[in-house]
């Protein structure tokens, strides 16, 4: 069981915009939502193969999502927008209203 | 069916000068007292009381994105400035810029029945007339600027002004517009690479015009088309010390052609430029005089907070740099610019002592009433519900001088306004805010009470004190509805509306479809404000 | 039948260019649309639905009814969304919050309601989208992906389209695009700065201070190199027309409004050397719409409170997180947006424990939790109305099918009646 400290964004993909006309019980908006992006360098320093599940755990909440080899900096995650992301943020708003979403710290844990 | 009896009726326009009347009214409109049965009407008896047609405002800035805009950024205008919800009424907030609800109450509840949006950018004029749609009582119109706009500045420069005439007409009808609008003529244009055109004859970037040329042009329109309003111009170099001469210059680039000049206070700077400000009010009410084919309105300035708005894109821009304040700036593709910022006056503020004299000082050496009207220009100079404090003024030598007395001793320093003994007269007073403007923006049954005039009337209780006289009327009626009774809003009635639709030869549609295509990023089908948009609104024939 | 300049009420895009074929009251092909825009029109169901009260299939009376006695009944209502209806219904909305001194908030303050606050702090200078494409040689993309989330924004209005001054389209045009990874949008960038994730306000303020002529006694801010970053200031300073697009990388990482006032006053000191504008990408397709109509009745664009009978403003303690996330609302409308799929944990979870209405076209998340489920037109496709683009200009919406269900504002209406009927 590996665990390892990263950054989270979260934000809107074309897929999980056109999924949401199909309905967020369809499988496309499951699968254009459920998923954690990692960079090669971190997946491969973790040793962990794309399409493992992981669980994501931040002081908010925690999610369990496919992992998926991505395009972004190491020691960044992306998830997009959705249920899972959701239950990672904070729903403290600090006096603006807006939740924090981008730049939490976020643990991994490979189940 | 309705009769107001035993009042002192000022009615200017029939020649009624403070004569005990009465009034009758039925079906919403002055109808002869031989068409009343007596004992079916209700009779509100005025004796003592002051009749007057309800007021006309030609130009205040109360709907539309800048306005929006302008509510928008300044929540710190509003938050001590809020009305409550009744049973009867919308709740609303903002002090220089009032929600639209809000903004129809108080304009009732001052007597004015009727006012004029004074500027929108037609492809965002569907927004407008939203808005107009949720300003409760009052009727309203809205001008549509076109002192910059591509198609009629391509026009100009190909010399094909029937062309643009056609499209003014189609561009009116398709935003549900009143009046031609024209500001900053080609500036705005100029802005939009950083500039602005300083004199009459200045080359508008990447179209070889010159805003004389843009204001002829659509002064020849408006007469072509025949319409109820006459070109209203916001001119060159607003704000800037030593316009007054550019000001005269474009009265005379009309030759003769009949056009209105808004907020004229702001146009009337003498000195020279990047020196200090001196009132330039006798020069360019002088040229008011002498030119027949002028009416004018003030924009007086009012001490206190005020928000600046207009399509003036480099103007904003200069305040922002002046005062330090928030700037909004909004280029509008193809027609126009705009921009926001909020503003404080203040006596011992110099320039706003020389501002406020101005004013002033134009609306005492005009010397006909009929060709100048008040306005503060709502919000640029002052919010709309002050024009009270602007009535006594002009109506009271003794309150003049007292203000005077608080003002900067440099702006005080040869001033002409102390030497100016003319006092208003309820007469007057009835011409430049509703007579008058009802007579310049050609609406032939607002501000009077002649048999067949919509029966828009304001009563008021007879005190010394005018700007408590005319701040709180008794009774309001609007289109024979009481709308204010014993000086409260006891009914919310839709306003309606106002807009032409003058003829246009339809193959210039053609020509529009290839334009938008080009020029804009919307669709020309997408473009024109459809009828659903007014449901109360009603066509101002053109003649 | 064919319909053309059909406007798509996806994204803040507008586009008004949708071309879309119906046969037998079904959308059977769209043309020019986005993979978003194409999958809503084709997407969007004709049958008749009827509203459910917990679960249970009623009459519109009956579930009128319901719904405004749970309004009436609440002490501090919420009513949410609004960002995906009509004007026409926003505006009914609103006066609905009044007549109930309700708090009312729009998905505006989940996205761009740190960008409202920024700009109540220093202004917008800002234009229309089609001063873009004819005009600017310099777009700025910060912290948004349009690549994704507004897909035709660059064909449209932006980097691809060729405009008067910019006939050459791309060629005439320089792009940058900042942001915290890479993205479809970072690799069309002729420039691309990687800021490490909640330094965007250090990097605007580091370019305010190169701006003004200032050393940095660093090499480098945020991640990026100080010498890029100068690169940045000069090409700003020396282009024709410039703009930054800023989106939720902006508003929703650290500094959220104090982000975008920085943002917005680097963007009005670039006008002492040329014309440069800013512009928020707006996301849901009438969210603009939504700040509109809301200012125009409240004199606020979003996080207004009715309960003293006249509008009060304060994000943080009218905002429907907060609200919600502190068990204060008792009753909740939600209009065209799905809260449960979008809000933090703890503020969804509220909408399940307390009486929640739902208005909306599709059974979302949220009206898989709540009490009333209110199954409308979708506006844009089987209903009419108006929505303002990002840029705030208004459009107006087809009605392109034809569907059984009221509209948004013809239910407002109804709860209108019902709710002045319990109260009076």
């Amino acid at each position: 069981m590996a665990m390892a400290e990263f950054v989270l964004i979260t934000g809107r993909t074309a897929k999980q915009g056109a999924a949401l006309s199909r309905g967020k019980d369809s499988s496309e908006y499951r699968q254009a939502t459920g998923f954690v992006q990692m960079s090669r360098e971190d997946r491969e320093c973790l040793g962990v193969e794309e399409g493992r599940r992981v669980r994501l755990r931040t002081v908010f909440g925690e999610a369990e999502l496919e992992l998926r080899e991505g395009d972004v900096p190491p020691g960044m995650l992306f998830v997009p927008l959705g249920p899972a992301a959701n239950t990672l943020i904070a729903a403290d708003t600090q006096g603006t209203g807006m939740p924090d979403s981008k730049g939490l710290v976020v643990e991994v844990e490979l189940i | 069916m309705l009769g107001i009896i035993n009042g002192e009726v000022y009615d200017p326009q029939n020649g009624i000068n403070g004569e005990i009347r009465d009034i009758w009214i039925k079906d919403g409109k002055i109808v002869s007292a031989d068409e009343v049965e007596r004992a079916e009407a209700e009779i509100i008896d005025a004796t003592g009381l002051v009749v007057m047609p309800g007021g006309v405002d030609i130009h205040s800035h109360i709907v539309g994105a800048k306005v929006n805009a302008g509510r928008k950024f300044r929540p710190e205008d509003h938050r001590d400035h809020v009305r409550t919800r009744t049973t009867l009424t919308r709740s609303g907030s903002g002090y220089t810029v009032p929600t639209t609800y809000m903004t129809g109450y108080m304009y009732a509840e001052m007597g004015y029945t009727t006012v004029m949006e004074a500027a929108t950018a037609p492809l965002v004029a569907r927004h407008t007339h939203e808005e107009l749609e949720d300003t409760p009582i009052l009727d309203k119109g809205v001008f549509i600027t076109m002192g910059n706009n591509h198609f009629i500045m391509d026009c100009i420069r190909k010399g094909e002004r029937e062309k643009a005439r056609d499209y003014v007409a189609w561009l009116l009808g398709a935003s549900k517009g009143y009046a031609i609008k024209i500001v900053n003529p080609g500036g705005v244009e100029n802005w939009k690479w950083g500039r602005n055109v300083e004199e009459v004859d200045d080359e508008v970037i990447g179209f070889g015009v010159t805003p004389r040329q843009i204001v002829s042009t659509l002064a020849w329109i408006n007469d072509e088309l025949k319409l109820p309003h006459v070109p209203h111009i916001h001119a060159i170099n607003l704000g800037q010390v030593g316009n007054a001469r550019t000001t005269v210059e474009m009265m005379e680039a009309l030759e003769g052609r009949r056009a209105h000049f808004c907020h004229l206070q702001f146009l009337s700077y003498g000195g020279k430029p990047g020196k200090r400000l001196r009132s330039g009010a006798a020069e360019v009410a002088r040229a008011v005089n002498e030119h027949p084919n002028i009416t004018v309105d003030v924009g007086q300035v009012i001490f206190g907070p005020a928000t600046t708005m207009t399509s003036d894109g480099p103007l904003q821009y200069r305040l922002h740099q002046l005062t330090g304040d928030k700037w909004l700036n909004d280029d509008v593709e193809g027609e126009t610019g705009g921009g926001v910022v909020p503003m404080q006056y203040k006596r011992k503020n110099p320039f706003n002592a020389v501002q406020w004299l101005i004013g002033l000082e134009l609306f005492l050496l005009i010397d006909d009433p009929w060709r100048v009207y008040l306005t503060t220009d709502h919000p640029n100079a002052g919010p709309f519900f002050r024009y009270p404090q602007v009535i006594k003024l002009l109506m009271d030598r003794d309150y003049r001088a007292e203000v005077c007395e608080g003002l900067h001793p440099r702006a005080k320093k040869g001033a002409l306004l102390p030497e100016l003994d003319r006092e208003y007269s309820l007469y007057e007073i009835a011409i430049i805010t509703r007579a008058g403007t009802a007579r310049a923006l050609g609406l032939k049954n607002k501000g009077h009470l002649g048999v067949g005039a919509d029966a828009d009337v304001t009563i008021y209780a007879k005190l010394d004190d005018k700007e408590e006289m005319f701040a709180r009327p008794h009774y309001v009626l609007k289109g024979g509805e009481v709308v204010v009774r014993d000086g409260q809003l006891v009914r919310e009635l839709p306003g309606r509306t106002l807009y032409v639709a003058p003829p246009y030869d339809p193959g210039i549609e053609r020509d529009l479809r290839a334009h938008f295509e080009e020029c804009y990023t919307i669709s020309f089908d997408n473009y024109p404000v459809a009828p659903e948009y007014l449901p109360h609104g009603e066509v101002v024939p053109c003649s | 039948m064919i319909v053309g300049n059909v406007v798509c009420p996806f994204c803040g895009c507008l586009c008004d260019d949708i071309v879309v074929t119906v046969e037998d009251n079904r959308i059977t092909a769209v043309e020019k649309a986005c993979t978003s825009g194409r999958s809503l029109f084709l997407n969007v169901h004709t049958q008749t639905a009827k509203p459910t009260v917990d679960g249970k299939e009623v009459e519109w009376a009956e579930a009128v009814d319901v719904a405004a006695r749970i309004l009436t009944d609440a002490a501090n209502p919420l009513i949410y969304g609004l960002s995906s209806t009509a004007s026409e219904a926003q505006r009914k909305a609103i006066a609905l919050a009044d007549l109930l001194g309700a708090t009312i908030d729009s998905t505006s303050s989940v996205c761009h309601g740190p960008t409202t606050i920024g700009i109540q702090v220093e202004g917008e200078p800002t234009c229309t989208l089609g001063e873009i494409k004819h005009r600017a040689d310099l777009l700025v993309f910060w912290g948004c992906n349009p690549a994704e989330s507004h897909q035709r924004h660059f064909a449209r209005y932006s980097v691809l389209a060729k405009g008067k001054l910019t006939p050459g389209g791309r060629r005439d045009r320089t792009m940058v695009v900042v942001d915290v990874r890479p993205t479809l949008s970072t690799r069309r960038a002729d420039v691309f700065l990687q800021v490490r994730p909640g330094h965007d306000f250090e990097l605007l303020n580091a370019l305010r201070a190169l701006l003004k002529g200032q050393d940095l006694d660093v090499d480098q801010v945020g991640g990026v190199e100080v010498a890029r970053l100068q690169d940045l200031v000069e090409r700003m300073k020396s282009c024709r027309f410039g703009v930054i697009f800023f989106g939720m990388g902006v508003t929703q990482t650290g500094g959220k409004h104090l982000n975008v006032a920085e943002l917005v006053a680097l963007v009005a000191e670039l006008n002492a050397y040329t014309r440069f504008t800013a512009m928020p990408m707006r996301g849901h397709g009438n969210v603009a719409g939504a700040d509109c109509t809301l200012t125009w009745q409240t004199g606020y664009p979003f996080a207004v409170n009715f309960a003293r009978g006249y509008p009060q403003y304060n994000p943080g303690e009218f905002t429907a997180v907060d609200v919600l996330a502190r068990g204060e609302t008792d009753a909740a409308l939600i209009i065209a947006s799905d809260p449960v799929a979008h809000f933090p944990r703890r503020a969804a979870q509220r909408l399940a424990q307390i009486p929640t209405i739902v208005l909306d076209p599709e059974m979302s998340l949220t009206a898989q939790v709540a009490r009333v489920v209110l199954p409308t037109a979708f506006y844009g496709v089987n209903a009419a109305g108006t929505a303002y683009r990002m840029d705030n200009v208004p459009l107006p919406l087809k009605k392109v099918v034809d569907s059984s269900q009221p509209t948004d504002e013809q239910v407002l209406d109804w709860i209108i009646e019902k709710v002045k009927t319990c109260s009076a």
